[in-house]
């Protein structure tokens, strides 16, 4: 013991020093296979219980150290956690309350048109039809005015009215009832009885929520009831649901308080299974609740297509031309496409309505009904998650303080298009974190304007190359060579360690020293799925890939489904996984709309995805695309006409608009020799890459070679192994255009 | 002549055209025809009407979904001499719904003659799309660019 404690006395300060010599020595003679570090083994030779005491001591004390810094390492990331939770949960409450403006999908002409019918309507319509809702229906009328913007005096009808309201409330739920068995059958009705529950929670607050909010409760609960598709549907939750959003005024008129397909989320998925539902169940009423302010539109024109626009106003008109010439909207639909969310529950063919600006903050899965960031209660039949998800940072970004945060962007949505495209107009040097598709897209994209706007296009990622995860080395240093030729500065195998704001300019620090300055920062390193709703749901959470955890028809419980890039499916050819592509989106989005009306159908076409980057390198692929698969590449001998545009061009079908000036950069580029690319002297011009998992073809990268899709998708359909992949490429006929 | 190379895990084999002029020896799996889980045209193996096809675009799913279905399906169970004779109430109909949204349904004559046309030969999935039929222009219906592949128009129908 004494000894022990005199020999630790001694030792300790060579202990630590050793320890952190050690540490750094460790590292060094890692390969050395466990030798230990070079100053043990001389005290080891020389005292032998001492020089075992300190080897002792030293083992002890890296123990000790590491199990120090790993408490520390987690403690500061469980309160960094805990603090963006906080500050997210802020950021949430703080959003300010939209008004009825955002929820009107439809052109205000109609909207009004309808109201402005309507009111002198209701009174005629509602005397025949019975005696009860007339007094309920003269309030209407009465509140009414205030909705379509007429003078305030008006309300002050409302209160007057109130007196009288009480003693109807109790009689009006069941009279309602038969009444509103006649509605159908009337027309002006319909219109009547949704303006009739967005009227009534506009008069300020005046009339007590209860009465006022149970005639269209009652109008409301019968309608889909006289509809005759639910029967499931609670009557109870109903009037609370609705008493409650008359409590919360300025919000939540317009939101209907059931839905029977309800999709949270708006994009791509959301819409494509809207799609397939309406197809499937005629007159399906379907509600989108997304917390963006847009209707649902597709993304992959934000970081290609729109950039390459020449109309000026392209970020106010967000259209672009498609592969086919044809010139379309990012947005999937016009708004004329969508009914109202107050229009829904009437609707007599049904149809898709949109509520925006409107998280779900909670999901009752017993009670089959959800809770929106404004305490509205929707019940459901069918729900689907396609939350999709939010773009990651980088730590040290979020944790280097306001300044630098106000000069980056995570890129996703529309918002952010527009910020970026009036950014890249304004600075000098824009710095891309991020060398995967979106991040090599915008870089190509804000290279192409680097020439015309004198701005500097930096890109930084920590792989060796453009799309290293993605491409097998060589491929991937070839691609960098066409990046850098769009104009991008490329810093590969580049790890951010700071960033700070100084003199207004923003400096990057790299791990290994270099120091790169710049105005802006993109940072596109990742999608974190957007699995909020996990937690009040109770839904698996998957641990290997994120997001929910679904079975092989997208299913998570009994009627809730999820698709898109929050869905970790399980796919029956190529197992588990989770897929951010756009197509993946419309044909999950699809498959979740066609199981929600019983077609019990499990993930089976496989979807494609694709990049472009710049003229000369444009892909389609399909499968597992993983760099750190063994590969087999089949390529023809290049030619000048090996190019998107050019392959397009000659087959008849126009790529995406690209200005003449693209022409002069096709031939040289094809034909020459990259030299940067390594020894050898082919270009990649064409080809076909598989990419193998147990001898199986499970990807497919089809190299500047287009419409060849279904041939890829059959081979990875099959699952064969193949002995030679040279013959299953000559299915491909490459060398054809 | 074709050359190998291995780049560590990764084989990069170069082609000639006259290299891939004989025919594939790869064997592909024999296509099941009602394989239930595949995509499927614009007719079902039943002989029904799949609404779901990309081919169709919105119209089946659109305010004019209803009307739509109603004219088509009237079409095509039709069996008198002129097919699709006693259908003139149901398309009647869909016109006006289509005129009421004239943002979404343009070119309204092309379309309803494209489907009739359409529905005369039943094609699997991937050439039916080609001549998108029933999708306007502007709006977003095209199915092919819903899913937006650069330049395949079969593979879009997803």
């Amino acid at each position: 013991m004494l000894k022990c404690r005199t020999v630790w006395k001694k030792l300790a300060p060579l202990a630590r020093a050793s320890s952190t010599l050690c540490r750094q020595n460790v590292r060094r003679t890692a390969l050395n296979n466990g030798r230990t570090p070079a100053y043990v083994p001389v005290a080891h030779m020389s005292s032998g219980p001492a020089g075992g005491g300190r080897a002792n001591q030293i083992y002890v004390l890296l123990v000790g150290a590491a199990c120090v810094g790993g408490g520390v390492y987690t403690y500061r990331t469980v309160k960094g956690d805990g603090q963006r939770y906080q500050e997210r949960i802020e950021e949430i409450s703080s959003r300010p309350i939209k008004t009825q403006d955002s929820y009107i999908q439809t052109e205000p002409p109609a909207v009004e048109a309808t109201e402005t019918e309507a009111v002198p309507e209701p009174e005629p319509e509602a005397a025949p039809s019975s005696e009860e809702p007339s007094p309920p229906a003269a309030d209407v009328e009465a509140v009414i005015p205030p909705e379509t913007s007429e003078a305030p005096p008006e309300t002050s009808e409302a209160p007057p009215e109130t007196s009288e309201a009480p003693p109807e409330t109790s009689e009006a739920p069941p009279a309602a009832e038969p009444v509103v068995e006649a509605p159908p059958d009337e027309a002006a009705e319909p219109p009547a009885a949704p303006v009739v529950e967005e009227a009534e929670p506009s008069a300020p607050c005046e009339p007590p929520p209860g009465e006022l909010t149970e005639p269209p409760a009652a109008v409301e609960e019968s309608e889909p009831s006289a509809a005759a598709a639910e029967p499931a549907e609670p009557a109870e939750p109903q009037p609370e649901a609705v008493a409650e959003s008359g409590d919360s005024v300025a919000a939540s008129l317009k939101v209907p308080s059931h839905a029977p397909y309800l999709l949270i989320g708006g994009g791509t998925a959301s819409f494509a299974a809207a799609r397939s539902i309406r197809a499937r169940d005629p007159g399906a009423k379907v509600l989108i609740v997304t917390e963006e302010p847009d209707a649902p539109y597709m993304r992959p024109p934000l970081s290609k297509e729109l950039w390459f626009s020449d109309d000026p106003s392209v970020t106010e008109t967000l259209r672009f031309k498609q592969w086919n010439g044809k010139e379309r909207s990012i947005f999937f639909q016009p708004p004329s496409f969508y009914i109202t969310a107050e229009e829904l529950s009437s609707a007599e063919n049904g149809g898709v309505a949109i509520l925006t600006n409107r998280k779900v903050v909670h999901m009752d899965v017993r009670g089959n009904k959800i809770k929106l960031d404004d305490d509205t209660e929707i019940s459901y039949d069918k729900c689907l998650i396609a939350t999709g998800g939010v773009p990651r940072n980088l730590q040290v970004i979020e944790r280097a303080g306001e300044e630098v945060m106000q000069k980056t962007t995570l890129f996703r949505k529309i918002e952010d298009f527009k910020e970026l495209d009036k950014v890249s107009r304004n600075v000098k040097s824009i710095t891309i974190i991020g060398g995967g598709f979106l991040g090599s897209e915008l870089a190509c994209a804000l290279g192409r304007r680097s020439s015309e706007f004198d701005l500097e296009v930096i890109q930084m990622y920590p792989e060796k190359g453009n799309m290293g995860k993605v491409l097998p080395e060589y491929l991937s240093n070839w691609t960098t060579e066409k990046v850098k030729s769009e104009g991008v500065k490329i810093i590969s195998e580049a790890l951010v360690k700071s960033v700070v704001s100084k003199d207004d300019k923003l400096e990057i620090q790299l791990k290994d020293g270099r120091l790169v300055k710049t105005d802006h920062i993109v940072a596109a390193v990742g999608l974190e799925p957007n699995v909020d709703l996990a937690k009040s749901a109770g839904l698996e959470v998957d641990s290997d890939f994120g997001g929910f955890r679904v079975n092989a028809e997208l299913q998570a419980r009994s009627n809730i489904w999820v698709a898109g890039d929050a869905a970790c499916f399980y796919d029956i050819r190529l197992g588990r996984r989770r897929v951010e592509h756009h197509d993946h989106a419309v044909v999950s989005g699809r498959l979740a709309g066609e199981n929600m009306t019983g077609a019990n159908k499990p993930y089976w076409h496989q979807s494609m995805f694709w990049s472009d980057l710049g003229p000369d390198v444009g892909y389609e692929a399909i499968g597992i695309v993983d760099s750190s698969l063994p590969t087999v590449g089949v390529f023809a001998k290049a030619t000048a006409k090996d190019t998107p545009r050019a392959a397009t061009e000659l087959s008849g079908t126009g790529i995406r608009s690209e200005s003449e000036t693209e022409d002069t950069a096709t031939s040289p580029v094809a034909s020459s020799t990259p030299a940067p690319s390594g020894s050898h002297k082919d270009e990649y011009g064409k080809g076909v890459i598989f990419y193998l998992r147990d001898k199986v073809v499970v990807g497919i990268i089809l190299w500047n070679v287009f419409n060849r899709m279904p041939i890829a998708r059959k081979i990875i359909k099959d699952g064969e192994e193949h002995s030679d992949l040279n013959e299953v490429a000559k299915l491909f006929n490459i060398h054809d255009d | 002549m074709s050359s190998v190379r291995d780049e560590g895990k990764d084989r990069i084999i170069f082609v000639t055209k006259e290299d891939h002029a004989t025919p594939s020896s790869a064997e592909l799996v024999e296509e099941d025809p009602d394989d239930p889980y595949e995509e499927r045209g614009l007719i079902l193996p039943s002989g029904e009407i799949n609404w779901n096809c990309p081919c169709l675009g919105g119209m089946a799913s659109g305010p004019c979904g209803t009307e739509f279905k109603d004219a088509f399906s009237c079409f095509h169970y039709s069996k008198e001499e002129v097919k699709g004779s006693e259908c003139l109430e149901h398309f009647r109909a869909m016109q006006e719904c289509i005129q009421r949204y004239p943002e979404l349904y343009p070119q309204e004559d092309d379309k309803v003659q494209k489907e009739q046309s359409s529905e005369t030969e039943p094609t699997s999935q991937d050439s039916a799309s080609a001549e998108t039929p029933g999708a306007d222009s502007t709006s977003a219906t095209e199915p092919d660019s819903d899913s937006m592949p650069p330049n395949t128009k079969g593979s879009g129908e997803s």
